[in-house]
């Protein structure tokens, strides 16, 4: 792995009786697209703030490249924040925004416009130097936001899920557009977001935190793939739990196991037996029409409910609505399952979200 | 809607502005000087004498130099105050702020003023403080005035300053050190010109109060005559209407530039 960028040890930051961050090692690699993802008060925001300054520390240190920065102020470390409301000055234009940072650090005034325009110009809003903030989209902002903290070169970038609040079409834009600015300035990415799918598109590495720590940190085909919890089997994309009796009769093992839904098949009549494929007969209660794919949820005679997605390669889903309340049979391969070690029912999340 | 707007337009309209047309109609009259009937003869006499003698162009002046001076330094005393209030005070310490700011405008006027007189007397709490280094109080005139100006009018500073800096959003303080701002740079370059229609809107208050005032320039002010005083003596001793009207347009002039002025910085949003 690269350099470190940011070295977080013993982190810990506390509001009262609350852990919010609760004894965090974290290592972010220079040059890494690094997620913290997590539901909302799982901490991963206060971790942000905690590496920009605007935190103060219950305990631990924060060491930035190989400076230790935990006692410095926000202003004198080398980071700059985008804002999940993009904190735009109004009473300044955008290329007035953009310059703030060099400006406020007494840079030239011909160096402070041309690296303005610069950044303005890799965001792609080289025409709107001159607009105010209030004649701009969310989008816009958000661009704005992003220029006004790259033009300081900082040896990380931190945001503070700076697109929830854009519509889902502009999202899926940004996400891919982040990603490229990322590659292009090759600046430390630290981005915070609740959504899985996003961390999953643009992350070389993701934390999922939960409740102040660090649930599972690996790359996104490991998590997703690999879930090491519970939790994280039902955070980051859909899953079906299997545990306890049903972990017994189904997969013939003691213990608590994920199943994906687009890892399971569903079929009219059980197949030849083998070791190799978990057999599962049940009655399908549900069909959901999703546009992409078709969700099955199936009762299963052991006791859960799965979900199955298969996608849609016909132009009608009558053969799956035609399947409601009958007799149908699971399978899947015995290799698919994750195995999250003995069930702890404290962390299983009541309902796997997506 | 628009019976249970009746009453209170009506109200305006009529005891409201029809009061201001009354007394622009007035200054437009004369008195006769033998009877000191007002003689009702369209003349411009009395804005002429204003324009021309050079008493009342002095008085004017110094209305507009106090006015000004006690905005400047209620603005100056505001600031500080709000900010800490709006940014810094928790929100017990804010509500109990709030409190004590407002609660010197449950007292009357005329004590507040007459507090101010006795600590600017000869034996007063100035006097003694001064007295060691050699030094007086400065006594009843301008400088009481505008002392007791801004004491009084402190209040209408402070709140609108106090709205204006809480409506910016924390973010914005935390993005200026983001960027590389220590607290100097933060108040001056975002803090001083966001909460600036504010102030301004303030000063609406503080400008405007001033130039009415005659009392606290009665109590505090020594010989000194402002505006008021004139518009005072005029309908009170000399019982010279008109003239009184046509010196009471000063500051309502005045104060429609003013508000034009302040209206193009948005301050009038703050109101």
């Amino acid at each position: 792995m690269a350099e470190t960028a940011i070295s977080l040890r013993g982190l810990s930051k506390h509001f009262g009786t609350v852990r919010a961050v609760d004894d965090l090692d974290l290592d972010i690699a220079d040059g890494e697209f690094f997620s913290m993802l997590g539901p909302s008060g799982s901490g991963k925001t206060t971790v942000l703030r905690l590496i920009a300054g605007f935190e103060e520390p219950t305990g631990g240190t924060i060491t930035l490249g190989d400076e230790d920065v935990t006692d410095r102020p926000a202003f004198a470390r080398d980071v700059n924040t985008v804002f999940q409301d993009y904190a735009i000055f109004p009473h300044m234009s955008v290329l007035e925004n953009v310059e703030y940072g060099l400006r406020v650090k007494k840079v030239g005034r011909a160096e402070r416009r041309k690296r303005a325009e610069e950044a303005l110009e890799t965001v792609r809003l080289g025409e709107y130097g001159a607009r105010r903030p209030h004649q701009l989209s969310g989008g816009q902002r958000q661009r704005v936001a992003l220029a006004r903290a790259l033009v300081n070169r900082p040896k990380v970038l931190l945001l503070d899920e700076p697109l929830g609040a854009l519509d889902l079409k502009l999202r899926r834009e940004m996400q891919i557009e982040l990603k490229a600015i990322q590659r292009e300035v090759g600046i430390t990415f630290v981005f915070v977001t609740h959504d899985q799918e996003e961390a999953l598109t643009m992350s070389d590495r993701i934390a999922v935190f939960n409740e102040g720590r660090i649930e599972q940190l690996a790359a996104p085909v490991e998590l997703y793939e690999r879930p090491a919890s519970a939790f994280v089997a039902g955070f980051v994309g859909t899953s079906n739990l299997i545990a306890g009796e049903a972990a017994r009769q189904v997969v013939g093992q003691e213990g608590a196991f994920v199943i994906r839904p687009e890892k399971v098949r569903l079929e009219a009549a059980a197949p030849a037996p083998s070791s190799e494929v978990c057999v599962a007969p049940g009655v399908v209660r549900e069909v959901v029409y999703l546009g992409a794919l078709t969700s099955t949820v199936v009762a299963l005679d052991a006791g859960p409910t799965v979900t199955v997605t298969h996608p849609n390669t016909d132009t009608t889903i009558d053969a799956a609505l035609e399947r409601r309340d009958q007799r149908v049979v699971l399978t899947w391969r015995r290799e698919h399952l994750v195995s999250l070690g003995s069930p702890d029912p404290a962390t299983s999340p009541e309902e796997e979200t997506a | 809607m628009g019976l249970l707007l009746t009453p209170p337009m009506l109200w305006l309209g009529v005891a409201y502005l029809g009061a201001l047309g009354a007394l622009l109609v007035t200054s437009l009259w004369s008195q006769n000087d033998f009877t000191g009937e007002i003689e009702r003869i369209w003349t411009l006499d009395n804005f002429r004498s204003l324009l021309t003698v050079d008493v009342y162009r002095t008085i004017t002046f110094r209305t507009l130099m106090v006015a000004a001076v006690v905005t400047v330094v209620d603005a100056v005393l505001a600031f500080p105050i709000a900010l800490y209030m709006a940014k810094v005070a928790s929100r017990r310490a804010q509500r109990l702020l709030v409190i004590a700011v407002l609660m010197p405008l449950w007292a009357s006027y005329l004590v507040k003023a007459y507090a101010w007189r006795g600590m600017f007397s000869a034996d007063g709490p100035i006097a003694w403080i001064a007295q060691p280094f050699g030094l007086d109080t400065p006594g009843y005139g301008l400088f009481a005035t505008t002392v007791t100006l801004a004491y009084l009018w402190l209040p209408y500073m402070i709140l609108p300053v106090f709205a204006g800096i809480e409506r910016v959003p924390d973010s914005l303080f935390e993005a200026s050190a983001d960027l590389g701002a220590g607290s100097w740079q933060t108040l001056r370059r975002v803090v001083i010109p966001m909460a600036f229609p504010a102030i301004v809107a303030g000063s609406i208050f503080t400008f405007s109060l001033t130039m009415g005032d005659y009392i606290a320039v009665k109590i505090v002010g020594g010989t000194t005559q402002m505006l008021g005083n004139v518009v005072y003596d005029n309908q009170g001793a000399a019982n010279n209407l008109p003239f009184a009207a046509a010196v009471a347009t000063i500051p309502i002039v005045v104060m429609l530039g003013y508000l034009a002025a302040a209206r193009r910085t948005g301050a009038l949003e703050n109101l």
